[in-house]
């Protein structure tokens, strides 16, 4: 009788640690496919603030930022995560690039060598994930090798994955083509910049978190 | 001039991981494109990006990365599992890798039946059938 009862208490403190279980929900992809642009849209529905700065500017993002205690609650089914929004993965990092946008020298070089160590960084990372949102440009061809290697790393770590499509209200988004690339994924496509696709989104973070 | 340095799979079978990724590195910062026979493994790949990104400087500013496959979705059940079984013991020897420094190489484009190779100096089309025929 003890031991039911034991097994009751112990049963029931487990499924209540289970609910408020806090995964590490990281975002990844290249650069300017929309990460902190979702993150700061998640921020926004669930805690009324934004996470971090956007730019057109590729590498915007130079550092992990971590957003703690964000708890979804939708139809019946609650979430809790901290949100670990990553720097854009990339192959090549030229400094003349972002001398384009009007950047002085200098600051481009500083620049550059802050997206170098972000980059680093974000691969670091991926063992600490617990689930991994890759945020792609629905509208930029899907099948470069930064994409696959990203996921491929992610599946031979076991990390479960949900790839989202973003940019979905430009005109030259091809979710087809994205799904056709992934094919064996979920992906929801979005338009974190407008909200638009957003409940399939969480619908699908419920799943990928479940 | 563009060189293009093949490099059978045996050249790096016995190497480290480590030792892979400089050799690759070191042969691409002298302006070389590498064909590998075969690929890297998933956790090598993204160590080669990490790697790279050490290297970064002014001179070099990064690399073009591009695996073609063989496709699996064509192959039958029991090839499958022989390859996949080969690819633990042997390392993953089907396809090709791509790999070239970013001031030459200015996209490696592809989809599923060709890849393209634009360099920055001129425009070269260079396109391979996958090897999907391979069992």
């Amino acid at each position: 009788m003890i031991n039911i009862l034991k097994n009751f208490i112990n049963k029931v403190i487990k499924d209540l640690f289970k609910k408020k279980k806090h995964i590490k929900l990281g975002l990844y992809g290249p650069p300017n496919g929309g990460k902190t642009t979702l993150a700061n849209r998640i921020c926004q529905d669930w805690l009324g603030e934004e996470m971090g700065k956007v730019s057109n500017m590729a590498h915007e993002t130079r550092e992990i930022q971590i957003k703690e205690q964000i708890n979804i609650k939708s139809k019946g089914k609650e979430l809790s995560f901290n949100l670990v929004d990553t720097p854009g993965i990339a192959t090549k990092i030229d400094y003349e690039e972002f001398l384009k946008h009007g950047m002085k020298e200098k600051e481009a070089k500083q620049r550059a060598k802050e997206a170098t160590k972000g980059v680093i960084d974000s691969i670091a990372w991926l063992d600490n994930m617990d689930a991994v949102i890759v945020v792609l440009d629905s509208t930029i061809d899907p099948y470069s090798q930064v994409n696959i290697t990203i996921i491929g790393n992610l599946e031979a770590r076991k990390i479960p994955v949900l790839i989202v499509g973003n940019k979905i209200d430009l005109k030259k988004s091809n979710m087809k083509k994205l799904e056709s690339a992934f094919p064996q994924y979920n992906i929801v496509g979005i338009s974190a910049k407008y909200g638009k696709g957003m409940e399939q989104f969480y619908e699908a973070l419920y799943v990928l978190a479940g | 001039m563009l060189t293009l340095q093949f490099i059978p799979y045996f050249e790096i079978e016995n190497l480290t991981p480590q030792k892979r990724i400089k050799k690759i590195l070191d042969l691409v910062k002298t302006d070389r494109i590498i064909m590998l026979e075969g690929r890297l493994r998933k956790e090598e790949e993204a160590e080669l990006i990490q790697k790279t990104m050490e290297e970064i400087n002014e001179a070099f500013t990064g690399i073009e990365l591009q695996v073609i496959e063989s496709d699996k979705k064509e192959q039958a059940l029991l090839t499958k599992i022989k390859t996949n079984l080969a690819n633990i013991l042997l390392g993953n020897r089907q396809g090709m890798t791509i790999i070239g420094p970013a001031n030459i190489i200015k996209e490696i484009k592809r989809d599923p039946d060709k890849i393209e190779l634009l360099t920055k100096e001129f425009k070269v089309k260079k396109r391979t059938r996958k090897s999907t025929k391979k069992k």
